[in-house]
């Protein structure tokens, strides 16, 4: 249920934890102070309005079974992430959503899972992966492949960890730069595709990170014969209305906010090979 | 530890030679040695020279370039199925990085002279050899260009 019925007005939350992720990177964990619960789906985003500073569009990356806790988790890249990397337990917090669309996590029950991932594009994915997890037994194997900059630079860490100590889906994390007392994989995502472990004609593969990076992990889906409309991204532009009024988020005919962030790739496909988009 | 036991067979199922005519692959085969390497243990040192190339059966290996006094940077792992090394196809056949076993690694060493002689004088198996490496160059090459761009680096100022 929704707090507020008119999406441009924010619903007070509050701060009740902040943990550090990394040097850049913060999770915030709020309660709405309605103590309303908070649906959300997986891959929607909410806009997060700092009183005095701004508002910015986060994706949700916390468990969507648990509505009464909203976690969202940030890279501090300017004033208004860098304000609520300040922030403390208690501090108050506008919030406006949840808006957009989601991961198909319904539309892919019986079909393998490939979640193609780099740096903080894990954390809009989180909450598909608890979803696939806490329902294992609807899905085919479940394969993780996560990309980070440098061992420092791993997110959700631990949880990776625990995740690729399961016995019943695959992890394989890679870094783009290490020095010799790292023994896990050196080298780019996209090269993990060839060889990871999926039946690519019943795959649904959900992708989320640097354009860059997805563009050469769908080429490389698709040189395995994943379909281009099982093939999922989420796409980030600059998001300000969240409802599709305001035009900034403009991608070709979409509206990121409203039709995305999470698109069939074969939606937007014509869009991705447009340099000026 | 060095064995030519069902050298054969490995050589037709490893990703690199698979497909490969058996004639093919048998006369790689004469050229090849099953070999293994612990945890820290050294496949390639920079300068050396480039004797033999190497088909990873199991295992991991860390492409590695040092700088004097400092910790030696991995520039890329290596993992079963791939093909470790290219330098013995280009004069003046010495290696370019190291290259160190992260775990236990099981290979196909190929005597680089012994494949390059059979190649100067069949030049099918030649064009066969390269068809097969020249897509493995490629891909490494379109990966560091792709590590080059520093993908999940501080992004320019945003909100």
């Amino acid at each position: 249920m929704k707090t507020s019925q008119d999406p441009m007005t924010p619903n007070l939350f509050q701060v009740q934890r902040i943990r550090r992720e990394l040097a850049d990177t913060f999770t915030l964990e709020l309660t709405a102070e309605s103590n309303n619960e908070f649906p959300f789906l997986p891959g929607q985003f909410n806009m997060i309005y700092l009183f005095g500073s701004g508002e910015v569009p986060i994706s949700i990356s916390g468990d969507p079974a648990q509505p009464n806790r909203l976690i969202h988790t940030i890279r501090a890249v300017g004033s208004v992430t860098e304000g609520l990397k300040s922030c403390k337990s208690g501090d108050m917090l506008g919030i406006r959503g949840p808006f957009g669309s989601a991961w198909p996590v319904e539309q892919a029950t019986g079909q393998d899972i490939v979640i193609i991932t780099g740096g903080i594009g894990l954390a809009p994915l989180r909450p598909a992966i608890y979803h696939l997890l806490a329902n294992r037994q609807r899905y085919g194997k479940i394969v993780i492949l996560y990309g980070a900059r440098t061992p420092a630079d791993i997110l959700f860490r631990k949880e990776l960890e625990r995740w690729r100590s399961r016995f019943d889906i695959s992890v394989e994390v890679t870094v783009d730069q290490a020095v010799s007392n790292w023994s896990g994989r050196v080298g780019v995502v996209p090269k993990l595709i060839n060889r990871a472990d999926f039946a690519p004609e019943e795959t649904t593969a959900l992708i989320c990170g640097p354009e860059i990076m997805m563009r050469f992990s769908v080429k490389a889906l698709q040189e395995r014969g994943v379909k281009e409309d099982h093939i999922y991204v989420s796409m980030e532009r600059n998001m300000k209305c969240a409802i599709g009024f305001c035009g900034h988020c403009q991608l070709g005919s979409q509206f990121v906010c409203k039709d995305g962030p999470v698109f069939p790739y074969s939606q937007i496909s014509s869009a991705f090979r447009i340099r000026e988009l | 530890m060095v064995s030519v036991e069902g050298i054969d067979r490995m050589i037709s199922e490893h990703p690199f030679f698979s497909g490969m005519e058996p004639g093919y692959q048998a006369m790689i085969a004469g050229c090849a040695s099953n070999q293994s390497f612990e945890a820290g243990q050294y496949l390639i040192r920079e300068g050396d020279n480039a004797d033999h190339f190497y088909l990873i059966r199991h295992g991991a290996v860390a492409i590695e370039v040092h700088t004097q006094g400092q910790t030696s940077v991995t520039l890329e792992t290596l993992h079963e199925g791939d093909v470790l090394g290219w330098s013995w196809l280009v004069p003046p056949y010495h290696w370019l990085f190291d290259a160190r076993a992260i775990q236990l690694t099981r290979v196909i060493a190929i005597d680089a002279a012994c494949l390059r002689e059979k190649a100067e004088a069949d030049h099918s198996l030649g064009y066969e050899l390269y068809s097969r490496i020249m897509p493995v160059m490629s891909e490494r090459l379109s990966a560091a260009r792709l590590r080059l761009l520093d993908l999940y680096g501080s992004p320019r100022k945003g909100q």
